[in-house]
């Protein structure tokens, strides 16, 4: 069978997080925003009244910023804006016992595998359903060390000083219109804190999950890892397929004090009716390290460039990301570095995959400010198309401002070679089996640092996805 | 089917698809299972097209004539189908597969061989694997590599007789593996060769090749000359002595 036929016989219905469950919440904002609803997120929330300020200039803000213009098409957000729900509220309360957690909500989570999540190696798991978090559990033995794991709520409730030291401060309201719009209506998220010297050995877990058709998710998260610490953050997220556009705006602040080590992960598989608009920002300290790792597979647009900003001498930052882009999907992917001090190092290694008509770009910034002597950036971004159709783009943006810095930039567009597949093939494997290893093979220097469910998860996708019509 | 030759050409035909160049002419060759045949040839004369096209490369199209392997047509035959069947080539310039370790590519032909639902006993294959690297005298760590990818000509070539040795065709078609061996290389892949027949002494070779040197390891049992897309000579072993001291500049001439 021609690689073409094969390609385009690959169907995408095989989303298997897709199902829809009964709506259910015990409070909703009317579709659209306006300034009623942004008061009203706050009063049921029962934040102070500096949070209501933030929030209401944040809306300020959002409303004067033009939709941009660079990236996806977002010629149809602004309708879809109109139309969705900003505030599902699914139940009065975040559980700490799983067993509180209504029903029709554990069966959602339980489909998708969330509290054996737990059983495994987590030292704490979050569960996001529509706006709120309706479950966060920390293990006791970190609880006991001092860490701190709860819904960005009760992080503002019970940790105010230190909350309202970093909130904000990090991704200002004003840093672009979504992370302003996500400022003025943002609910969930996780609060994070990991004591000085504490090293959390196994991952904290948060799964957000959007049910609610014409939905808005803007969970803000909040983690802050105190010197010499050690953590590990994994996020996963999925919706079911509805015909009409839902909304993820989260902005995910953190700082890597002195010392410190920390790696967040993303596995995004959005169902592809999904706009996944993320702001997300580290600072890192002196001689701490920042690691993002970031799997975008789903989603129908999405937008998200993941960043150090090196303010410590010695600070290390690592941006690694996968997209896969198939029919109808466009992944708007990167990364941000910004070399503030000396002796400060960063890479940033992007692959992605286009499949039928689905488009990959890599838009990567690499910043080095003067003074920041003996610093050092690799990038290297590498895309594979699979046919014909596929599209992938790169836009790295280069500024050094100091003459004692190297930063390298490599970038590389391949194809699945005719003479692989014949190479795998005269070994017996079939046309899907041999494009299905190539791709994983392509994968292989990203997925093997991904979680073992998420890189099991990943290979399971490549599968499907290479999946053709023998027979 | 018991009496069917292993390998039976007859009156091939093949040109460069959607191109008017022919490659192969009128081409016959039968081989008996069990043999080992070489066949030798100048450059461009058609050998790796031949092996191509017994594997079913698309690259190439059959305009007439046919092709049975032990008595059945594998002309239809897709490559992996004939892979299946038992139908092997090394390559004379072998692919790479970045991020593919060896062991898991072997690991996912063995398993395409089982039927439906079968899964592979991981130590079995662990065992096969070990004894095929003992075999071409690679370091346990040689199969965690990415095939291919960076090795020396050299590795190239063993890592050919590497897969051949786990995945146990009963044709096997060597496309000049000698090149790029040094002469230690060449002595240890022979060996490999020879104890892969002699475990199964039904395996067929087709073993194309430059150099008389090695059919010393691995003794033919026929030897032809392929000059122009056909077989234009065929002769016991004493044949590629004589090539090596004269060349084929008769058959140029003449052709
Ligand atoms: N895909 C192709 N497109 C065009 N010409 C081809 C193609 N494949 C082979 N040829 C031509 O067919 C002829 C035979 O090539 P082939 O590779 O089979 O030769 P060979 O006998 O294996 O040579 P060598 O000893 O150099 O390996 C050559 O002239 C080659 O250029
Ligand atoms: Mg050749």
């Amino acid at each position: 069978m021609p690689k073409s036929e094969l390609v385009e016989n690959l169907d995408l219905d095989n989303y298997k997080y897709g199902f829809v469950d009964p709506e259910s919440h015990v409070y909703r904002t009317k579709p659209g925003l306006d300034e009623s609803i942004v008061r009203e997120i706050s009063r049921q929330k029962e934040e102070p009244d500096w949070m209501l300020k933030f929030r209401l200039k944040a809306l300020r803000v959002y409303e004067s910023k033009p939709m941009p213009t660079w990236g996806g098409d977002l010629s149809d957000l602004e309708a879809t804006l109109k139309e969705i729900y900003f505030y599902v509220k699914p139940q009065e309360q975040t559980e700490r016992s799983w067993e509180d957690v209504p029903d029709n909500i554990k069966n959602t989570f339980e489909k998708l595998g969330i509290p054996e999540a737990e059983q495994k190696a987590l030292a704490g798991v979050g569960a996001q359903y529509e706006s709120e978090m309706v479950y966060h559990s920390l293990k006791e033995e970190w609880s006991s060390k001092g860490v701190i794991f709860d819904s960005i709520e009760d992080g503002l409730k019970n940790h105010p000083e230190i909350f309202k030291e970093h909130f904000g401060t990090i991704i200002p309201i004003a840093d672009n219109k979504f992370s302003a719009l996500n400022a003025a209506v943002w609910s969930g998220g996780s609060f994070v804190y990991v004591p000085k010297g504490v090293h959390l050995e196994t991952p904290l877990q948060a799964y957000f999950r959007v049910n609610q058709e014409r939905m808005g998710q803007f969970e803000r998260t909040l983690i802050i890892v105190d010197e010499g610490a050690r953590a590990h953050y994994i996020e996963g997220c999925t919706a079911p397929v509805y015909s009409t556009d839902s909304f993820h705006s989260g902005v995910i602040e953190i700082v890597v004090k002195k010392n410190a080590r920390f790696r967040y992960t993303t596995i995004q598989n959005w169902s592809n009716n999904m706009y996944n608009l993320v702001t997300q920002r580290a600072v890192v300290q002196e001689n701490a390290t920042m690691e993002w790792l970031d799997g975008n597979l789903g989603s129908k647009l999405t937008m998200k460039y993941p960043s150090c900003y090196l303010m410590g001498r010695g600070a290390h930052g690592s941006i690694m990301s996968i997209a896969y882009a198939g029919s109808g999907q466009h992944q708007d992917t990167g990364g941000k570095v910004v070399h503030a001090a000396e002796n400060t190092t960063s890479s940033i290694i992007s692959k992605s995959i286009s499949k039928e008509d689905g488009r990959s770009s890599y838009r990567g910034l690499c910043k080095v400010l003067e003074g920041a002597t003996g610093s050092r950036s690799n990038v290297e971004c590498d895309a594979l198309l699979i046919n014909e159709t596929s599209r992938t783009d790169t836009y790295p943006y280069i500024e050094v401002d100091e003459k004692c810095a190297t930063v390298g930039h490599e970038a590389t567009v391949s194809k699945v070679g005719d003479e692989q597949l014949f190479y795998l093939k005269n070994r017996g494997l079939s046309e899907e089996e041999a494009m299905a290893l190539v791709v994983r093979g392509f994968l292989e220097p990203i997925a093997k640092e991904l979680p073992l469910e998420y890189a099991v998860e990943l290979n399971r996708l490549i599968e499907l996805e290479m999946e053709g019509s023998v027979g | 089917m018991s009496n069917a030759p292993a390998l039976e050409i007859q009156g091939l035909s093949a040109k460069v698809a959607n191109e008017d160049t022919s490659i192969l002419k009128d081409l016959d060759l039968v081989v008996e299972p069990g043999q080992i045949h070489a066949i030798m040839g100048p450059n461009g004369s058609g050998k790796s097209t031949l092996a191509k096209v017994l594997s079913g490369h698309p690259s190439y199209q059959v305009t007439s004539g046919e092709v049975l392997y032990l008595g059945q047509s594998i002309l239809d035959l897709e490559p992996d189908e004939r892979a299946l069947a038992g139908i092997f080539m090394a390559f004379q310039y072998p692919v790479e597969i970045p991020g593919v370790s060896i062991a898991n590519f072997l690991r996912t032909a063995l398993q395409a061989r089982l039927g439906h639902g079968e899964e592979l006993d991981l130590f079995d294959f662990q065992d096969q694997l070990l004894e095929a690297m003992e075999l071409l005298e690679v370091e346990p760590s040689f199969a965690e590599r990415p095939v291919n990818d960076g090795f020396s000509g050299g590795e190239k070539k063993r890592n050919e007789i590497l897969q051949m040795a786990v995945l146990r065709p009963s044709l096997a078609i060597m496309d000049e593996t000698d090149s790029g061996l040094d002469i230690d290389a060449l002595q240890v892949v022979s060996k490999g060769v020879n104890s892969l027949h002699k475990q199964n002494p039904e395996m067929t070779i087709l073993l194309i090749t430059h150099y008389q040197r090695i059919l010393d390891y691995i003794k033919p049992d026929l030897v032809h000359v392929m000059v122009d897309g056909k077989i234009v000579r065929t002769g016991g072993p004493e044949l590629a002595l004589e090539l090596e001291k004269q060349g084929y500049a008769d058959w140029k001439i003449s052709s």
